[in-house]
């Protein structure tokens, strides 16, 4: 099977070559370059399906070699599962994004952006098979960089290039991490190649520390996720869908591949992870509530829910620590059932963002409004994303959450009181990610969709393209059947945790209550469907009027009294206004004929704002002391030359005199 | 069994209404009123079945959507948790979680609905209800912790028993912690004093009746079956806290059920009759002292399992 994923692989860089190649041709390098990716993308997902249920297993070493050794790549079950992932989630994205570009034709070229696409989904695919430090590394890159120029597409933007500076600092940032993670793992085991990497002791730990930050600044793990709603609120919706939906979680991926070098882990590594999950599930939620722009919004909402998973690997890393198999099952299936569920139901919400930018050409939540009369399958299709990321029953978002969910309470339960602390500490976090998930996602569909128009349109909204609704309904209907069968979808899980410890075989009938799950979903609709029914037949022979909403006695209501995403979030944010970076301009009304009033509000990321760049200004502050060395005279750079070649001449000497 | 069963799903088709009635003639009682009838709630629902409606133009159908699905996730969290036995027509191992988020559904469609209608006053009422539930759920969540840590398990089934093995209920301050927080949560959930007020007779000071202003006719009717569905679930639970449902349930189960609902239902009356709403700011701080109840009781079962 590594075989066609190979192939995939290669059609995907193919396609992208020739949609490069076509850049005078828009419309002919969209099409190849779609079909290239689509064609791509069905190959590669089929083909890690069969492995992933055949439990398939195979590697691939090439005869010639890089620097550093030979290139080795492999496939097994946590590969086969993030495969998946990116296969599935691209697919959606590369349909989609041939609707979605279509809107640009003539007016910017799109060669590039279909390559750099595809070139995205095949060094993503690239990452998960790759076997050796080096490679991985350069595959790693390469998703950087391609990343990054994705983002930039309306690069004539002001904030757009601002956005992809910050995130390409970042990105490298966090590689720097990885390169010493590498070399320190590749020089302790003499070798590059993932079979030998092996570590223990301090150098475990150390190890851990690096994959933790490097990894999670892909991740977006508070505070290193300061990047994540820049770059995915500048970036076009597909783009932030295929980095949300499957590029962040290679992160988790890499963190989890190290896992797997660093043997048994200690027991403040869950912990940590524990820690990290539920600082980025709160943050990240709670400025999810308090955006305006929607896709700000699905951004930070990605943050939550990168710490959802984290809290699930720490849950896992917890009981692998404390030898309870069961407690590890929940946590690590959790996490893992969590990353594909967020993939499909993030990329729908994208895409229905996507459609709404399209149709309104406006992000802003406070201009929106009633769009569900306007466009119904954008709608729809956002409804089901909406109730799935809050994990409410009975769609995908659950299964993943309640995984997690029990293996909190199992740990808990089960563990003496130094373990069942951060567990227990773990369940009101949940809780009141879930609370608040829902506030955000209840405001984000509603004030989006529900209601009047907030203000005058131009011209009528329309509907979304074939090809973009194609897409949703596909998302849509995938999270919907996860949420009524995920045992099915547990399925795919349950290999990948041979990967990660060879203690972690799950009890036969751990999974059992999840057919309990499918079998509520079923009483849950028929109870839904029949009560609908007994409404409309006691409505039969009623009358039924149309009328105006009750404006409780108002004679005058506008559609500009309607509450807003701020007023919406205005009870919930103010409890947490303290650790919110609140900067409030306002210029009240006053006097007894009080003329015209303005109230501004700012809400920026405390990470960045009280920690980060003050603290990037002071170590540049720093570093600008070592500007005297730089004159820009020639002869300076010769004198610096020299030095530096007499001193290693004097080290050498020294060295062989030894 | 199946005898069990069925009487779980009568007593649960048709005691809700009965918890609203109660708590009417307690309020009445302290008043010093007579009050409406007993059954008063039931002749609203059936005058209410049979009127016709008057849908805003704004509407969609999730406007339609919200009290149905109220009904149905109410009814689903019911049909989960033990009432009159040791067992539950659709209990498992891990449905206590199912619970919680059965009930965040019905509001998630309850608050969609208020949203749909285009009134500030409706936003204003979903606001606020996304608001304290938000709060509200950790602490349900430490509550529903506090049962499955003694018995080692997720499940409403398992913790019951462990319950009933266990000293009867207030001999031990974490129950007692327990049984308050729930107590908190049930007054948050279900909208009465010191959270919200539903008699209140100004739209800008409601929570939950403001959301449901446009609702009328079988729409109305339903939401008023549903919130007292979701008083009575969210009160069994809390009255098994105090009174485990007996092993064999039968009649001794209902018997246990109905009176300490109507104890509670009483208790809930009283609480009405004699406090003041809280400021809405104080709603937030309320419903953390419930979490941090619940968070002492699980502190001294822990403290209780290492001593």
């Amino acid at each position: 099977m590594l075989g066609t994923i190979l192939v995939a692989i290669a059609l995907l860089t193919l396609s992208a070559l020739v949609a490069a190649l076509l850049t005078r041709f828009d419309r002919a390098s969209l099409a190849l370059g779609t079909a290239g990716s689509v064609a791509a993308c069905l190959l590669g997902a089929v083909a890690t399906l069969l492995a992933l249920l055949g439990g398939e297993r195979s590697a691939f070493r090439g005869t010639w070699s890089l620097p550093l050794g030979e290139p080795h790549l492999a496939l097994d079950a946590l590969s086969a599962f993030f495969l998946l992932c990116i296969f599935v989630v691209s697919g959606l994205a590369a349909v989609y994004a041939r609707g979605y570009l279509t809107a640009y034709l003539g007016r910017r070229r799109l060669g590039p952006a279909v390559a750099l696409f595809n070139l995205l989904v095949a060094s993503m695919a690239l990452v998960v098979v790759a076997r050796d430090g080096i490679l991985f590394l350069i595959a790693w890159e390469i998703m950087s960089f391609a990343s990054f120029f994705l983002v930039t597409f309306e690069n004539d933007q002001d904030e757009v290039r601002r956005a992809g500076m910050t995130y390409l600092i970042a990105s490298q940032l966090g590689a720097v991490f990885l390169f010493l993670l590498f070399v320190l793992l590749g020089r302790s085991s003499g070798s590059y190649d993932f079979d030998r990497f092996a570590a223990a002791g301090g150098l475990a730990n150390t190890c851990f520390v690096l994959a933790v930050v490097g990894f999670g600044a892909k991740a977006g793990f508070w505070p290193f996720h300061i990047w994540l709603p820049e770059a995915h609120s500048a970036a076009p919706s597909h783009v932030s869908a295929l980095m949300s939906g499957v590029m962040i979680k290679l992160g988790i991926y890499g963190l989890l591949r190290t896992l797997t070098f660093l043997g048994p882990p200690d027991a403040w590594w869950s912990t940590v992870l524990l820690f990290v999950g539920a600082l980025s599930g709160l943050a990240g939620i709670v400025h999810a509530l308090a955006q305006r722009d929607l896709k700000r919004r699905l951004a930070y909402s990605s943050v939550e829910n990168m710490g959802l998973i984290a809290l699930g690997v720490g849950l896992g890393l917890l009981g692998q620590s404390r030898g309870d198999a069961l407690v590890s099952f929940f946590g690590y299936c959790g996490a893992l059932l969590h990353v594909l569920n967020h993939g499909l139901m993030k990329g729908l919400l994208f895409h229905g963002a996507g459609s709404v930018i399209h149709a309104t050409g406006t992000r802003s939540i406070d201009s929106l409004g009633g769009l569900y009369r306007r466009m119904p399958t954008t709608a729809s299709c956002f409804l089901v994303g909406s109730i799935a990321i809050c994990g409410l029953p009975p769609l995908n978002g659950f299964a993943g959450e309640w995984l997690i969910y029990v293996g909190a309470f199992r740990g808990a339960a089960s563990f003496s009181t130094a373990g069942a602390v951060p567990a227990l500490a773990a369940i009101p976090v949940l809780g009141l990610i879930g609370g608040l998930a829902a506030a955000c996602f209840v405001g984000a569909f509603g004030l989006v969709f529900l209601g009047e128009p907030r203000r005058k349109e131009v011209r009528p909204p329309h509907e979304a393209s074939l090809a973009m609704r194609i897409t949703m309904r596909g998302g849509a209907l995938v999270c919907i059947a996860i949420g009524l069968w995920p045992k099915g979808a547990l399925r795919l899980v349950v290999p990948a945790l041979a990967v990660l410890g060879q203690s972690l075989v799950p009890p036969p009938d751990a999974a059992t209550p999840l057919l309990a799950i499918s079998r509520l979903a079923f009483v849950l609709v028929l109870l839904i469907v029949v009560l609908a029914l007994l409404r409309s037949a006691f409505l039969r022979k009623r009358e039924v009027i149309p009328g105006e909403t009750w404006g409780c006695g108002y004679a005058a209501p506008v559609a500009r009294i309607q509450y807003t995403a701020n007023s919406f979030a205005q009870p919930l944010l103010a409890p947490f206004a303290p650790v919110l970076h609140v900067r409030i301009d306002e210029d009240g009304p006053s006097g007894y004929f009080p003329k015209a009033a303005r109230y501004e509000e700012h809400i920026g990321d405390v990470a960045g704002e009280r920690f980060l760049i003050p603290g990037t200004r002071r170590v540049l502050r720093g570093l600008s002391r070592l500007r005297v060395i730089q004159q820009g005279r020639i002869q300076l750079y010769v004198v610096y030359i020299v030095a530096t070649l007499v001193a290693l001449l004097v080290f050498e000497l020294m060295g062989a005199g030894r | 069994m199946a005898m069990e069963l069925a009487l779980h799903v009568v007593v649960l088709l048709t005691a809700p209404l009965l918890l609203l009635g109660v708590i009417q003639k307690t309020k009445a009682w302290f008043a010093g009123r007579s009050g409406p009838p007993l059954l008063q709630p039931y002749f609203d629902f059936w005058k209410l079945l049979h009127k016709g409606a008057v849908y805003s133009r704004t509407t969609t159908w999730l406007f339609r959507a919200g009290p149905i699905v109220g009904v149905a996730t109410a009814l689903c969290a019911g049909l989960v948790l033990p009432l009159i036995g040791a067992r539950s027509p659709l209990g498992f191992s891990g449905d206590i979680i199912l619970f919680a988020y059965l009930l965040g559904l019905g509001r998630f469609f309850a608050m969609s609905a208020a949203l749909d209608t285009g009134s500030s006053f409706e936003g204003m009422g979903a606001s606020r209800e996304a608001a304290f539930s938000a709060f509200a759920e950790p602490a349900l969540l430490l509550c529903l912790a506090i049962l499955c840590v003694p018995a080692r398990s997720v499940g409403f089934a398992d913790a019951f028993a462990a319950l009933r093995s266990a000293p009867p209920g207030f001999s031990h301050p974490t129950y007692l912690a327990a049984a308050l927080g729930l107590f908190a949560v049930l007054l948050a959930e279900n909208s009465r004093i010191p959270v919200d007020d539903p008699n209140t007779h100004l739209e800008l000071t409601m929570i939950h009746e403001v959301m449901v202003l446009d609702h009328g006719g079988p729409d109305l009717a339903f939401v008023l079956y549903g919130s007292a569905m979701k008083l009575f679930v969210v009160g069994a639970l809390l009255v098994h806290v105090i009174l485990p449902p007996p092993l064999e349930g039968g009649w001794e189960g209902a018997g246990v059920l109905v009176g300490g609902q109507l104890g509670l239902a009483i208790g809930v009356g009283c609480v009405e009759s004699m406090m003041a709403r809280l400021r809405l700011p104080r709603v937030p701080q309320f419903l953390v002292g419930a979490s941090v109840l619940a968070g002492v009781g699980l502190a001294a079962l822990l403290y209780r399992g290492t001593a």
